[in-house]
Protein backbone atom coordinates (compact mmCIF):
# COMPACT_ATOMS: atom_id res chain seq x y z
CA UNK A 1 0.00 0.00 0.00
CA UNK A 2 1.28 3.58 -1.07
CA UNK A 3 -0.29 6.23 -0.37
CA UNK A 4 0.94 10.35 -0.46
CA UNK A 5 1.50 12.64 2.39
CA UNK A 6 -1.44 15.10 3.07
CA UNK A 7 -0.46 18.38 1.60
CA UNK A 8 0.11 21.19 3.77
CA UNK A 9 -1.77 24.39 4.08
CA UNK A 10 -0.79 27.59 5.65
CA UNK A 11 -1.43 27.89 9.87
CA UNK A 12 -2.84 31.47 8.61
CA UNK A 13 -3.25 35.01 10.89
CA UNK A 14 -5.16 32.79 14.17
CA UNK A 15 -3.08 30.01 14.13
CA UNK A 16 -2.68 30.62 18.14
CA UNK A 17 -6.68 30.31 18.83
CA UNK A 18 -5.92 26.21 18.35
CA UNK A 19 -2.14 25.82 18.66
CA UNK A 20 -1.76 28.65 22.33
CA UNK A 21 -2.54 25.99 24.59
CA UNK A 22 0.58 24.16 24.20
CA UNK A 23 2.61 27.40 24.14
CA UNK A 24 5.93 26.45 26.34
CA UNK A 25 8.90 28.40 26.49
CA UNK A 26 10.47 26.88 29.69
CA UNK A 27 11.09 23.59 27.99
CA UNK A 28 13.02 22.70 30.72
CA UNK A 29 11.49 22.75 34.65
CA UNK A 30 13.34 23.27 37.48
CA UNK A 31 15.25 20.49 38.42
CA UNK A 32 16.20 19.07 34.76
CA UNK A 33 19.78 18.37 34.83
CA UNK A 34 21.71 20.67 32.47
CA UNK A 35 23.26 23.83 31.56
CA UNK A 36 20.80 26.38 31.22
CA UNK A 37 20.61 28.44 28.33
CA UNK A 38 17.59 31.41 27.47
CA UNK A 39 17.75 31.82 23.41
CA UNK A 40 15.47 34.90 22.47
CA UNK A 41 15.40 36.37 18.57
CA UNK A 42 13.21 37.76 16.16
CA UNK A 43 11.12 36.10 13.22
CA UNK A 44 11.86 38.89 10.06
CA UNK A 45 10.17 39.19 6.72
CA UNK A 46 11.61 40.10 3.42
CA UNK A 47 11.47 43.66 4.44
CA UNK A 48 12.94 43.43 8.08
CA UNK A 49 9.92 43.64 9.46
CA UNK A 50 8.75 41.33 12.58
CA UNK A 51 6.00 38.81 11.98
CA UNK A 52 3.72 39.00 14.39
CA UNK A 53 1.92 36.04 13.62
CA UNK A 54 4.07 33.02 13.62
CA UNK A 55 5.78 30.76 16.12
CA UNK A 56 8.67 28.53 16.51
CA UNK A 57 8.70 24.85 17.28
CA UNK A 58 11.54 23.68 19.29
CA UNK A 59 12.64 19.95 19.68
CA UNK A 60 15.70 18.54 21.92
CA UNK A 61 17.51 16.12 23.30
CA UNK A 62 18.16 15.83 26.99
CA UNK A 63 21.87 17.02 28.97
CA UNK A 64 22.81 13.64 28.25
CA UNK A 65 21.99 13.54 24.49
CA UNK A 66 19.26 11.51 24.92
CA UNK A 67 15.26 12.04 22.85
CA UNK A 68 12.29 10.99 24.72
CA UNK A 69 11.41 9.12 21.81
CA UNK A 70 11.26 5.15 21.54
CA UNK A 71 13.25 5.71 18.17
CA UNK A 72 16.37 6.71 20.53
CA UNK A 73 17.56 3.24 21.61
CA UNK A 74 20.64 4.54 22.86
CA UNK A 75 22.62 3.47 26.48
CA UNK A 76 21.67 7.42 28.24
CA UNK A 77 19.78 7.87 30.86
CA UNK A 78 16.28 9.63 30.29
CA UNK A 79 15.38 12.44 32.55
CA UNK A 80 11.49 11.94 33.71
CA UNK A 81 10.82 15.41 33.98
CA UNK A 82 11.89 16.48 30.30
CA UNK A 83 9.94 15.89 26.89
CA UNK A 84 12.02 18.50 25.30
CA UNK A 85 9.46 20.00 23.47
CA UNK A 86 8.57 23.94 23.02
CA UNK A 87 6.42 26.41 20.95
CA UNK A 88 6.90 29.51 21.19
CA UNK A 89 4.35 32.44 19.39
CA UNK A 90 6.49 35.30 18.26
CA UNK A 91 4.94 38.71 19.61
CA UNK A 92 3.34 41.53 17.60
CA UNK A 93 6.93 42.80 16.88
CA UNK A 94 8.19 39.64 15.63
CA UNK A 95 10.02 38.85 19.29
CA UNK A 96 10.43 35.50 21.04
CA UNK A 97 12.21 33.89 23.67
CA UNK A 98 12.45 30.53 25.35
CA UNK A 99 14.72 28.83 27.94
CA UNK A 100 15.89 25.35 28.58
CA UNK A 101 18.99 23.00 28.68
CA UNK A 102 21.67 22.66 26.39
CA UNK A 103 21.41 19.27 25.09
CA UNK A 104 24.12 16.70 24.59
CA UNK A 105 25.65 15.34 21.71
CA UNK A 106 23.56 12.82 19.70
CA UNK A 107 24.78 10.71 16.90
CA UNK A 108 24.61 11.93 13.29
CA UNK A 109 25.27 9.16 10.32
CA UNK A 110 27.98 6.50 10.10
CA UNK A 111 28.85 7.12 13.49
CA UNK A 112 29.60 10.40 13.34
CA UNK A 113 28.73 12.47 15.98
CA UNK A 114 26.22 15.59 16.02
CA UNK A 115 27.08 19.23 18.03
CA UNK A 116 24.86 19.48 20.72
CA UNK A 117 22.05 20.97 18.57
CA UNK A 118 17.94 22.11 19.11
CA UNK A 119 15.88 21.27 15.35
CA UNK A 120 13.27 24.13 14.86
CA UNK A 121 9.93 24.34 12.73
CA UNK A 122 8.72 27.88 11.69
CA UNK A 123 5.48 28.41 11.24
CA UNK A 124 3.58 31.48 10.36
CA UNK A 125 1.04 33.13 7.90
CA UNK A 126 2.32 33.91 4.52
CA UNK A 127 3.86 30.41 4.64
CA UNK A 128 2.06 27.39 2.69
CA UNK A 129 4.30 24.32 4.64
CA UNK A 130 6.80 25.04 7.88
CA UNK A 131 10.66 25.84 7.50
CA UNK A 132 13.01 23.17 9.00
CA UNK A 133 15.84 24.58 10.90
CA UNK A 134 18.83 24.31 14.00
CA UNK A 135 20.50 26.18 16.21
CA UNK A 136 24.15 25.38 17.55
CA UNK A 137 25.62 27.13 20.20
CA UNK A 138 28.27 29.61 19.99
CA UNK A 139 32.23 28.29 21.20
CA UNK A 140 31.07 24.78 20.49
CA UNK A 141 33.97 22.63 19.38
CA UNK A 142 31.83 19.93 17.71
CA UNK A 143 30.69 22.35 15.83
CA UNK A 144 33.64 21.86 13.30
CA UNK A 145 33.11 18.24 13.06
CA UNK A 146 29.51 18.58 12.36
CA UNK A 147 27.81 16.45 9.81
CA UNK A 148 25.28 18.88 9.10
CA UNK A 149 26.82 22.23 9.33
CA UNK A 150 29.62 20.14 6.88
CA UNK A 151 26.23 20.22 4.54
CA UNK A 152 25.99 24.07 4.81
CA UNK A 153 27.76 26.62 2.21
CA UNK A 154 30.85 28.27 5.34
CA UNK A 155 29.67 31.57 4.27
CA UNK A 156 25.95 30.79 5.59
CA UNK A 157 26.62 28.52 8.51
CA UNK A 158 26.78 31.31 10.80
CA UNK A 159 23.08 31.78 10.65
CA UNK A 160 22.44 28.45 12.22
CA UNK A 161 24.64 29.38 15.39
CA UNK A 162 23.51 31.28 18.25
CA UNK A 163 25.66 34.42 19.10
CA UNK A 164 26.18 35.11 22.78
CA UNK A 165 24.47 38.49 23.97
CA UNK A 166 26.95 40.63 25.70
CA UNK A 167 26.92 41.05 29.96
CA UNK A 168 24.21 38.76 30.44
CA UNK A 169 25.66 35.02 31.37
CA UNK A 170 23.94 31.99 29.34
CA UNK A 171 21.52 34.20 27.08
CA UNK A 172 22.00 33.50 23.60
CA UNK A 173 20.67 35.51 20.67
CA UNK A 174 19.04 33.38 17.67
CA UNK A 175 17.12 35.31 14.80
CA UNK A 176 15.45 33.85 12.24
CA UNK A 177 16.18 35.94 8.74
CA UNK A 178 13.16 34.79 5.87
CA UNK A 179 15.27 37.10 3.32
CA UNK A 180 17.81 38.80 2.14
CA UNK A 181 21.18 39.54 3.85
CA UNK A 182 21.94 37.25 6.64
CA UNK A 183 19.16 34.66 5.21
CA UNK A 184 18.79 31.66 7.66
CA UNK A 185 19.77 28.43 6.58
CA UNK A 186 16.88 26.00 5.93
CA UNK A 187 16.69 22.34 5.39
CA UNK A 188 15.12 19.86 3.03
CA UNK A 189 14.83 16.71 5.00
CA UNK B 1 22.53 2.08 17.29
CA UNK B 2 20.97 -0.29 14.77
CA UNK B 3 19.85 1.24 11.36
CA UNK B 4 17.24 3.87 11.63
CA UNK B 5 14.86 4.65 8.93
CA UNK B 6 14.35 7.88 7.14
CA UNK B 7 11.12 9.47 5.54
CA UNK B 8 9.82 9.56 2.16
CA UNK B 9 10.44 12.52 0.02
CA UNK B 10 7.34 14.07 -1.07
CA UNK B 11 5.86 12.82 -4.94
CA UNK B 12 6.20 16.13 -6.70
CA UNK B 13 3.75 18.08 -7.05
CA UNK B 14 1.56 17.03 -3.98
CA UNK B 15 3.40 19.87 -1.21
CA UNK B 16 2.91 23.33 -1.89
CA UNK B 17 6.09 25.48 -2.67
CA UNK B 18 6.93 28.03 -0.17
CA UNK B 19 7.12 31.10 -2.93
CA UNK B 20 3.38 31.04 -4.58
CA UNK B 21 2.42 34.53 -6.18
CA UNK B 22 -1.59 33.91 -5.77
CA UNK B 23 -1.05 34.20 -2.18
CA UNK B 24 0.17 37.42 -1.88
CA UNK B 25 1.88 36.74 1.65
CA UNK B 26 4.19 34.48 0.17
CA UNK B 27 6.21 36.99 -1.30
CA UNK B 28 8.15 38.51 1.84
CA UNK B 29 8.37 35.26 3.62
CA UNK B 30 9.47 32.52 1.58
CA UNK B 31 13.27 32.26 1.58
CA UNK B 32 14.93 33.03 -1.26
CA UNK B 33 18.38 30.83 -1.17
CA UNK B 34 17.66 26.83 -2.17
CA UNK B 35 16.93 24.66 1.11
CA UNK B 36 19.99 22.70 2.27
CA UNK B 37 19.34 19.24 0.93
CA UNK B 38 20.20 16.94 4.29
CA UNK B 39 19.92 13.05 5.56
CA UNK B 40 17.38 12.45 8.39
CA UNK B 41 19.32 11.63 11.79
CA UNK B 42 17.91 11.01 15.15
CA UNK B 43 16.82 14.04 15.59
CA UNK B 44 14.35 14.91 12.89
CA UNK B 45 13.59 10.82 13.15
CA UNK B 46 11.93 11.99 16.67
CA UNK B 47 9.68 14.05 17.59
CA UNK B 48 7.23 15.15 20.89
CA UNK B 49 4.94 12.63 22.21
CA UNK B 50 1.60 13.44 23.70
CA UNK B 51 -0.58 11.60 25.79
CA UNK B 52 -4.31 11.33 27.55
CA UNK B 53 -2.40 13.51 30.49
CA UNK B 54 -2.05 16.56 28.11
CA UNK B 55 -5.77 16.44 26.84
CA UNK B 56 -8.91 16.81 29.43
CA UNK B 57 -12.24 15.35 28.73
CA UNK B 58 -14.06 17.15 25.65
CA UNK B 59 -11.39 18.81 24.27
CA UNK B 60 -12.46 17.32 21.30
CA UNK B 61 -15.93 18.59 21.64
CA UNK B 62 -16.54 22.31 20.07
CA UNK B 63 -19.71 22.53 21.02
CA UNK B 64 -19.58 22.20 24.87
CA UNK B 65 -17.21 24.25 25.65
CA UNK B 66 -19.09 27.14 27.01
CA UNK B 67 -22.60 27.06 29.01
CA UNK B 68 -24.72 27.97 26.05
CA UNK B 69 -24.62 25.81 22.77
CA UNK B 70 -22.74 27.19 19.45
CA UNK B 71 -25.41 28.82 16.59
CA UNK B 72 -24.65 26.65 13.30
CA UNK B 73 -24.90 23.68 11.77
CA UNK B 74 -23.59 20.72 14.18
CA UNK B 75 -21.37 18.48 12.44
CA UNK B 76 -19.14 15.14 13.44
CA UNK B 77 -15.95 15.32 11.69
CA UNK B 78 -13.82 11.99 11.96
CA UNK B 79 -11.16 10.04 10.09
CA UNK B 80 -7.93 7.80 10.22
CA UNK B 81 -4.62 8.71 10.35
CA UNK B 82 -2.40 6.81 8.58
CA UNK B 83 1.26 6.92 7.08
CA UNK B 84 2.34 6.42 3.25
CA UNK B 85 2.57 2.69 3.85
CA UNK B 86 -1.19 2.56 4.95
CA UNK B 87 -0.18 1.85 8.74
CA UNK B 88 -2.05 3.82 11.32
CA UNK B 89 -1.01 6.43 13.23
CA UNK B 90 -1.71 5.36 16.66
CA UNK B 91 -2.08 8.22 20.03
CA UNK B 92 -1.17 11.10 17.84
CA UNK B 93 -2.33 14.44 18.57
CA UNK B 94 -4.58 16.49 16.35
CA UNK B 95 -5.15 20.11 17.13
CA UNK B 96 -7.60 22.02 14.89
CA UNK B 97 -8.96 25.45 14.94
CA UNK B 98 -12.17 27.22 12.68
CA UNK B 99 -13.99 30.42 12.68
CA UNK B 100 -17.61 30.39 14.21
CA UNK B 101 -20.72 29.56 11.95
CA UNK B 102 -20.93 33.53 10.78
CA UNK B 103 -17.03 33.38 9.60
CA UNK B 104 -15.43 35.02 12.68
CA UNK B 105 -12.75 34.23 14.82
CA UNK B 106 -12.27 35.24 18.09
CA UNK B 107 -9.05 36.69 17.73
CA UNK B 108 -8.09 40.86 18.04
CA UNK B 109 -6.91 40.77 14.15
CA UNK B 110 -10.51 39.33 13.01
CA UNK B 111 -11.77 42.74 11.73
CA UNK B 112 -14.41 40.83 9.75
CA UNK B 113 -18.00 42.52 10.56
CA UNK B 114 -19.96 38.94 11.52
CA UNK B 115 -20.73 37.83 14.84
CA UNK B 116 -18.67 36.40 17.58
CA UNK B 117 -20.37 33.44 19.59
CA UNK B 118 -20.05 33.57 22.53
CA UNK B 119 -20.68 29.65 22.98
CA UNK B 120 -17.90 29.04 20.61
CA UNK B 121 -13.97 29.50 20.86
CA UNK B 122 -13.13 27.47 17.63
CA UNK B 123 -10.38 25.31 19.12
CA UNK B 124 -10.25 21.22 19.31
CA UNK B 125 -7.96 18.78 20.34
CA UNK B 126 -7.96 14.90 20.31
CA UNK B 127 -5.59 12.16 20.11
CA UNK B 128 -6.04 9.39 17.49
CA UNK B 129 -7.14 5.58 18.88
CA UNK B 130 -5.40 2.55 18.41
CA UNK B 131 -6.32 2.41 14.78
CA UNK B 132 -5.21 6.13 14.20
CA UNK B 133 -9.11 7.13 14.44
CA UNK B 134 -10.27 10.25 15.41
CA UNK B 135 -13.34 12.49 16.02
CA UNK B 136 -14.15 15.75 16.67
CA UNK B 137 -17.87 17.51 17.11
CA UNK B 138 -18.01 20.71 15.99
CA UNK B 139 -20.06 23.58 13.83
CA UNK B 140 -19.80 24.07 10.40
CA UNK B 141 -17.82 26.85 9.24
CA UNK B 142 -18.56 30.23 7.80
CA UNK B 143 -16.84 31.58 4.57
CA UNK B 144 -15.39 34.60 5.31
CA UNK B 145 -13.69 37.63 3.07
CA UNK B 146 -9.88 38.10 3.52
CA UNK B 147 -7.68 40.97 1.41
CA UNK B 148 -5.75 39.07 -0.37
CA UNK B 149 -7.35 39.94 -3.45
CA UNK B 150 -9.97 41.87 -5.04
CA UNK B 151 -13.33 40.49 -3.38
CA UNK B 152 -11.64 37.55 -2.12
CA UNK B 153 -12.91 34.79 0.63
CA UNK B 154 -11.91 31.90 1.94
CA UNK B 155 -13.94 28.38 1.54
CA UNK B 156 -15.40 27.00 4.74
CA UNK B 157 -12.58 25.28 6.35
CA UNK B 158 -10.93 23.13 9.45
CA UNK B 159 -7.07 23.98 10.44
CA UNK B 160 -5.65 20.65 11.50
CA UNK B 161 -1.91 20.33 12.88
CA UNK B 162 -0.78 17.02 13.48
CA UNK B 163 2.76 15.45 15.17
CA UNK B 164 3.25 11.76 13.75
CA UNK B 165 5.80 9.74 15.62
CA UNK B 166 8.54 12.19 14.38
CA UNK B 167 9.84 15.69 13.55
CA UNK B 168 10.32 15.04 10.09
CA UNK B 169 5.88 14.15 9.73
CA UNK B 170 5.05 17.35 11.78
CA UNK B 171 1.88 18.66 9.26
CA UNK B 172 -0.17 21.74 9.23
CA UNK B 173 -3.15 21.59 6.78
CA UNK B 174 -6.79 22.44 6.48
CA UNK B 175 -9.84 20.64 5.63
CA UNK B 176 -12.39 22.16 3.23
CA UNK B 177 -15.87 20.72 2.47
CA UNK B 178 -17.41 19.35 -0.32
CA UNK B 179 -19.59 21.39 -2.85
CA UNK B 180 -17.60 24.14 -1.84
CA UNK B 181 -17.72 26.82 -4.76
CA UNK B 182 -15.45 29.00 -3.38
CA UNK B 183 -12.46 26.34 -3.53
CA UNK B 184 -11.77 27.02 -7.53
CA UNK B 185 -10.72 30.20 -6.68
CA UNK B 186 -9.33 30.24 -3.39
CA UNK B 187 -5.65 30.55 -3.40
CA UNK B 188 -4.35 28.07 -0.72
CA UNK B 189 -6.73 25.66 -1.87
CA UNK B 190 -4.89 25.80 -4.93
CA UNK B 191 -1.12 26.33 -4.65
CA UNK B 192 -0.80 22.54 -4.90
CA UNK B 193 -0.56 21.31 -7.98
CA UNK B 194 -1.23 17.77 -8.20
CA UNK B 195 -5.45 17.24 -8.68
CA UNK B 196 -5.39 14.52 -7.00
CA UNK B 197 -3.23 15.57 -3.70
CA UNK B 198 -5.54 18.97 -3.72
CA UNK B 199 -9.15 16.94 -3.68
CA UNK B 200 -7.89 15.30 -0.67
CA UNK B 201 -8.07 18.25 0.93
CA UNK B 202 -11.78 17.81 0.90
CA UNK B 203 -13.86 16.03 2.88
CA UNK B 204 -16.46 13.57 2.27
CA UNK B 205 -19.90 13.73 3.53
CA UNK B 206 -20.27 10.39 5.53
CA UNK B 207 -23.85 8.52 6.35
CA UNK B 208 -21.65 6.36 8.53
CA UNK B 209 -20.88 8.97 10.86
CA UNK B 210 -24.20 11.12 10.44
CA UNK B 211 -26.37 10.77 13.77
CA UNK B 212 -29.72 10.72 13.21
CA UNK B 213 -31.95 14.05 14.27
CA UNK B 214 -27.92 15.16 15.71
CA UNK B 215 -25.57 16.13 12.86
CA UNK B 216 -24.06 15.59 9.94
CA UNK B 217 -20.90 13.46 9.39
CA UNK B 218 -17.55 14.72 7.51
CA UNK B 219 -14.79 12.03 6.66
CA UNK B 220 -11.30 13.78 6.24
CA UNK B 221 -8.83 10.97 6.14
CA UNK B 222 -5.10 12.53 6.59
CA UNK B 223 -1.70 10.89 5.19
CA UNK B 224 1.59 11.85 7.00
CA UNK B 225 5.03 10.87 5.48
CA UNK B 226 6.04 7.81 5.80
CA UNK B 227 9.06 5.38 5.91
CA UNK B 228 11.51 4.49 3.17
CA UNK B 229 10.72 0.90 2.67
CA UNK B 230 13.91 -0.02 3.09
CA UNK B 231 16.54 1.15 5.62
CA UNK B 232 18.52 4.30 4.46
CA UNK B 233 22.37 4.47 6.53
CA UNK B 234 23.84 2.72 9.18
CA UNK B 235 23.05 5.47 12.27
CA UNK B 236 26.59 6.03 14.80
CA UNK B 237 26.23 4.57 18.39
Amino acid sequence: MSLYATANQTVGPFLHIGLAWLNTDRIAAPGVQGERVTIQGRLLDGDGVGVGDGMIEVWQANAQGKYAHPEDKQKKPLDPAFRGFGRIPTSAKGAFRFSTIKPGGVPGLDGTLQAPHLVVSVFMRGQLKHLATRIYFPDEAANAKDPILALVPSARRGTLVAKKIAGRESALEWNVVLQGRGETVFFDF
Amino acid sequence: MSKLRGYRRPHPGTQPDYDYPPYASTAKRHPTQPLVIAPQTLSELTGPIFGHDDLKPGDHDLTRQHKGEPIGERIIVSGRVLDENGKAAAHTLIEIWQANAAGRYPHRTDQHDAPLDPNFSGAGRALTDAEGRYRFVTIRPGEYPWRNHHNAWRPAHIHFSLFGPAFMTRLVTQMYFPGDPLLEYDPMYNCIADEKARKRLISTFDWETTVPEHALGYRFDIVLRGEEATPMEKNGK
